[in-house]
């Protein structure tokens, strides 16, 4: 296995934004199965620890394809810009007022008298903001206006924290 | 990760949680928010004519440290003048609080908070 190659080219897809996940996946498995430790056990030591480095590999490559975020992230990563990390720059104060409103009313879920409605109803609110930021984040990048794409993949990552928020509500209100 | 006593007390006894009317010409509000995790933070002043601050409150969603750091904030506010405010440093609120160093950006955006909230007021009074 090549390790300097991008995780595009590692599952033999082409880079880009949109992409399809059953094959992603299919491609994963396959490759799982050829460099699985296992397969590797009766050979030298060496060898068997590349397997299980290229394991690991493996896994950081799908999990950073397979995510939305992180894929939009990897991206950037392969254009030179990391967005892993804090950013010095400005971000839109309109958009942290409706993220701060939006947590607002998740905070007050369970005093509502139907919880359950409305934790439906920010659910399907968040959904359609990552459908929409997702959407802004191809424009700009397939445009070519990486600073943009950039800006658009902070949101995204605000938007997604919020999902996995909702997510984890539902979780201890209702799934008991 | 261990909390240190100081952010334990913070985050569960918060101080000066709310919100004031953003429009209200005597209250500035800062809003910002931390990419990398997600979290999201609201400080607001209240400003007398003299230019001190007279009350502040805060809104924060995030990890432990940043509620501290937004919290100990609004206390240290109370009572300063704007520019005192402005002057205020992450690094005295990360040792206040004796924030490790992954949590460092915590104070930054509390620091940033301040900062916003003053420049908001400035911006209203013209």
């Amino acid at each position: 296995m090549d390790m300097t190659r991008n995780y595009f080219e590692l599952f033999d897809l082409q880079p880009g934004f949109e992409l399809d996940l059953g094959l992603l996946s299919e491609r994963y498995r396959e490759l799982q199965k050829q460099w699985h430790p296992d397969r590797f056990a009766h050979l030298s030591e060496r060898e068997r620890r590349l397997s299980v480095q290229y394991t690991a590999h493996l896994n950081e490559a799908f999990q950073s394809l397979k995510s939305p975020l992180r894929r939009a992230q990897y991206l950037l990563l392969l254009q030179g810009r990391d967005t892993h990390g804090e950013s010095g720059a400005q971000l839109d104060p309109m958009f942290l007022m409706e993220q701060m409103e939006l947590r607002e009313r998740l905070s007050e879920v369970a005093e509502q008298d139907d919880p359950e409605a409305e934790l439906e109803q920010l659910q399907q609110e968040a959904e359609q903001a990552l459908r929409e930021l997702r959407a802004e984040f191809v424009s700009l990048y397939t445009g070519g206006d990486l600073e943009g794409a950039e800006r658009t993949v902070r949101k995204m990552q605000f938007a997604t924290k919020l999902e996995t928020e909702i997510e984890a509500l539902e979780d201890r209100l209702f799934d008991d | 990760m261990a909390y240190s006593e100081q952010v334990i007390d913070h985050y569960e006894n918060p101080r000066n949680v709310g919100k004031m009317d953003d429009k209200d010409g005597h209250v500035g509000t800062g809003m910002v928010g931390a990419p990398a995790c997600g979290d999201v933070m609201r400080l607001q002043i209240r400003v007398n004519d003299d230019g001190v601050i007279e009350d502040a409150k805060f809104k924060t969603y995030g990890c432990g440290s940043a509620i501290a750091s937004s919290s100990l904030v609004t206390e240290w506010v109370k009572g300063m003048t704007l520019d005192q405010a402005a002057e205020l440093k992450n690094a005295q609120i990360a040792e206040e609080l004796a924030l490790p160093p992954v949590k460092i950006h915590c104070s930054v955006l509390a620091e940033d908070a301040i900062k916003a909230a003053v420049e908001d007021y400035r911006k209203k009074q013209g």
